[in-house]
């Protein structure tokens, strides 16, 4: 080995510093920042450790998954898995891709896959609404694996989309095996602040509250379509500071612009204001179980168990005005308990009943109540677009025909655990498909409750056998059509006999600068794979 | 001396173990945090489960003694939402709060004090007449009012500064600095001058009244009489005098700064301890409100017993156990 002299050393340095500026140089001309704000600071870095759609989002861009949605057409495409196949009904075997490395270097093995799928149905995790079904995960070779579930799985590409990886290895060696475990107070697991995935975007930097970094990982294993090289996000709580910051150039890109400054964003020549239909269908909910409604003056009945009345204040509802007045366009009126993206979903289902007063009022007549009755109503004032303001619109209309709502709003962590105690007899929901598909509504809304997900947020306690076959049939059935057939029945048993009044889907708005270029999707996260700053 | 500190610090725990028993009692009713950690699609099932997990299902009696038995030996547990120990969430956001609050006090006192002190010497000028009126509304104008209407003209219209953050920090051990960076001091003003408004027309109102009032009494006339000078009997012996009223309130004031110094730091996006706690709020993450709301108590106790210390100094009749007195 040469001996260091002086001058080696001297020639080295040089080099280096050369080196360092022509990296400095061309970094300064490449660099594209991307700086954006939403309302919401995600809490943890840990993948499993809160089931939360802008952290799940934001996870994305560092940690990937098997499978991935197209940002475009929404169909389940490859990412670190190259193809899967049915082995039995019950056992899907998956290619992993070759060649792909964690942000340490390391490569990207069976055994990552086994054990970041492992994780998420651990004890401690909090994304085991991603893994029902799921068995036991078997590696088959260094880069094949098999998922084995507890029964036939039609949706378990779609679940797969959620499940993202991470690195074993580094698991092990800082103490994060498994998800954080809020009893331990003792620790806190070092995967809570830190990341090691395969994504486009490595975790750079993260304060809680001022700014998260990523930069682009150079050793990505795929085609970056956009141009960012670093992606800064800001939490900013104050809707106003939100968009002054955009106005004043300090953000790239709000996520949640509130609507009333919609116009005025909208006017401006520098920014740009793109609309997309969410995911998530906005719809009521009535108690179809108890025999007597506390806060009613029907004594010894239940109206709300009575379909006519259900229709009744379903056709009282002027749909067309909520959307012109209270949510200022922002939506689209719907029939149907799921948005046109979800599979199941039909032209057919999604029509409406139509808005009649004098309808309205016959049937409430038939139904023996000609002069209408009390009810009580709720409603969450921090959750949806709106919320707050579309239930005061539909209590304004229920009074027309003369039905007098009792209207409470609550805040989202009073009002969840309140009707999941079944306590409301009339309750707004919003519902979103992540899985894409009808059954995830139906199972959760429209069966009789009972166990593993079976109508775990049918808080009216709606119930009718048809619709129970329909949705046990579709939790197993993998022949697609006849799948899809059996979903749009379930949808139309649910509009005829009026289980809910569907209102609307949510329209999202996302406002930025002019030189922006992104692609909306349906489930409001933006695909950091596809940002160009112009 | 001794036995009055020790006193006040064992009021101190009292008045803590009293604010931690309200909040566990008010607790009960902020909602349920396991609706967040699961997300929407979670069973009946899964969320039991992580409920008894968290002991979010025993009764109140057995959740408060836990938690008074885990602070006395300074633990405060986990925060739901963000996995990270309280006590570690807290000791990050601290340095922003304080930073923030001292900031905005001494603005208050460096501008409120002589606009008072002006404002009583040369009363009825115009320029007085304009200092009461601005300060009316000061006083009048909620924060979050001033702190958007700041950022509308001076981030927004002329760009002169940032609309929210904390800009570059620069860490010193624990504690991380905004005030070593030009970036960090941009970012501070915008901030610290709508938190300090409020403070500041209380303070320049307060010194005015006293002032006017010492004024008025007779050793200020032979004082004049003396022939001391304007100068003299302004500062040397009016200012003073009116000093300990404007201590105890500035003192109460800056606990306020620092315990309500959350609707600043929501609107500005100022990453301290009322921008944890409202985040703590919305998240039901009990552990975070808890400790917050019991370091807060602990934060008046404490400047109250400063403020008390004070007059010891200030007030020459209330060092007692002194001989005679003039």
């Amino acid at each position: 080995m040469n001996k260091l002299t002086p001058r080696h050393v001297l020639s080295g340095a040089l080099m280096a510093s050369l080196t360092l500026a022509g990296l400095l140089s061309a970094s300064l001309v490449q660099a594209k920042p991307f700086k954006w704000a939403s309302a919401g600071e995600i809490s943890t870095w840990d993948i499993h450790s809160q089931n939360n759609a802008l952290q799940n989002g934001i996870h994305a861009a560092v940690y990937e998954s098997l499978v991935y949605y197209n940002s475009r057409t929404f169909k389940v495409e490859p990412m670190l898995a190259t193809s899967w196949s049915l082995v039995t009904p019950s056992q899907m075997r998956m290619n992993l891709r070759k060649g792909v490395k964690f942000h340490d270097g390391s490569d990207f093995t069976a055994d990552d896959a086994v054990y970041s799928l492992t994780r998420a149905m651990s004890k401690t995790s909090n994304f085991t609404p991603y893994v029902t079904g799921f068995d036991r995960i078997v590696k088959v070779d260094n880069h094949t694996i098999d998922i084995i579930t507890k029964g036939p799985n039609p949706v378990l590409l779609r679940q797969m989309t959620e499940l993202r990886m991470m690195s074993k290895a580094w698991a092990e060696k800082n103490n994060s095996v498994e998800p954080k475990d809020l009893k331990n107070v003792a620790q806190e697991t070092f995967a809570n602040r830190n990341a090691m995935g395969t994504g486009p975007f490595v975790l750079k930097q993260w304060v809680p509250d001022q700014k998260m970094v990523l930069a682009k990982n150079p050793n990505w294993w795929g085609q970056m379509e956009g141009n960012v090289t670093e992606i800064i996000y800001t939490p900013i709580r104050s809707e106003a500071t939100r968009i002054a910051a955009l106005l004043s150039g300090e953000v790239d890109l709000v996520l949640d612009p509130s609507p009333q400054d919609l116009p005025r964003l909208r006017s401006n020549g520098n920014l740009r204001v793109i609309d997309g239909v969410e995911n998530r269908t906005i719809f009521l909910g009535m108690d179809q179980h108890r025999e007597e409604l506390p806060g009613s003056n029907i004594k010894g009945k239940n109206p709300l168990k009575d379909v006519r009345v259900r229709k009744a204040l379903y056709q009282a509802i002027d749909i067309n005005t909520i959307n012109r007045v209270t949510m200022r366009g922002l939506s689209q009126p719907t029939g149907a308990l799921v948005a046109p993206q979800v599979d199941g979903w039909t032209e057919g289902v999604h029509k409406r009943f139509p808005f009649s007063v004098d309808e309205s009022k016959a049937l409430l007549t038939q139904a023996g109540y000609p002069n209408g009755f009390e009810v009580d109503f709720a409603c969450p004032n921090n959750r949806y677009i709106n919320d707050e303001e579309i239930c005061q619109a539909i209590t304004a209309m229920w009074a027309k025909v003369g039905v007098r709502a009792k209207l409470r709003t609550l805040p989202l962590v009073t009002y969840f655990p309140m009707i999941q105690r079944y306590e409301a007899s009339i309750y707004m929901l919003g519902w979103g498909v992540p899985t894409f598909d009808a059954l995830y509504s139906l199972q959760s809304l429209t069966r009789t409750v009972g166990t593993g997900g079976d109508g775990n947020y049918n808080v009216g306690r709606y119930t009718n056998q048809r619709m129970d076959y329909i949705v046990d049939r579709i939790k197993t059935e993998i022949d697609f059509p006849v799948r899809n057939r059996l979903m749009t029945e379930g949808l139309q048993l649910s509009n005829d006999t009026v289980s809910h009044i569907p209102l609307h889907n949510q329209i999202i708005p996302w406002a930025m600068k002019k030189n922006i270029d992104v692609v909306h999707r349906a489930d409001n996260r933006l695909d950091w794979r596809l940002i160009k700053v112009n | 001396m001794l036995a009055f500190i020790l006193q006040r610090l064992i009021q101190a725990v009292v008045v803590m173990v009293t604010v931690a028993f309200i909040a566990f009692l008010l607790f009960q009713y902020v909602g349920d945090p396991v609706v967040f950690l699961l997300g929407q699609d979670a069973t009946k099932a899964q969320i039991d489960e992580l409920r008894s997990d968290l002991g979010l299902d025993r009764s109140f009696v057995v959740q408060f003694g836990h938690f008074l038995a885990n602070a006395v030996q300074g633990e405060f547990g986990l925060s739901l939402r963000q996995g990270a120990k309280v006590s570690g969430l807290i000791a990050e956001r601290l340095p922003a709060t304080l930073e923030l609050a001292l900031v905005a006090a001494t603005l208050a006192l460096a501008i409120g004090i002589p606009m008072g002190v002006y404002a009583a010497l040369r009363r009825g000028t115009w320029i007085s007449q304009l200092f009461m009126t601005v300060s009316l509304l000061g006083v009048s104008l909620p924060t979050f009012l001033i702190g958007i209407l700041l950022i509308l003209v001076f981030a927004v219209m002329l760009g002169w500064f940032p609309s929210f953050g904390r800009g570059d920090v620069v860490k010193m051990g624990w504690w991380s600095s905004g005030l070593m960076t030009a970036k960090g001091w941009q970012h501070i003003v915008l901030p610290a001058v709508t938190l300090a408004i409020f403070q500041l027309t209380l303070i320049m109102r307060l010194v005015r009244a006293e002032m006017l009032e010492v004024l008025r009494t007779d050793y200020i006339k032979f004082a004049r009489a003396r022939g001391l000078s304007n100068r003299a009997i302004h500062f040397g012996h009016a200012l003073k005098n009116t000093l300990v009223p404007v201590m105890t309130i500035t003192g109460l004031q800056l606990g306020g700064l620092i315990a309500f110094a959350i609707i600043t730091e929501t609107v500005f996006q100022w990453p301290g301890m009322g921008l944890l706690f409202i985040q703590a709020v919305t998240f039901a993450d009990i552990p975070v409100m808890a400790a917050y709301l019991c370091l807060i108590a602990l934060i008046f106790v404490v400047i109250n017993l400063v403020v008390d210390l004070l007059y010891f100094v200030v007030d020459p009749r209330l060092r007692v156990g002194k001989p005679g007195g003039h």
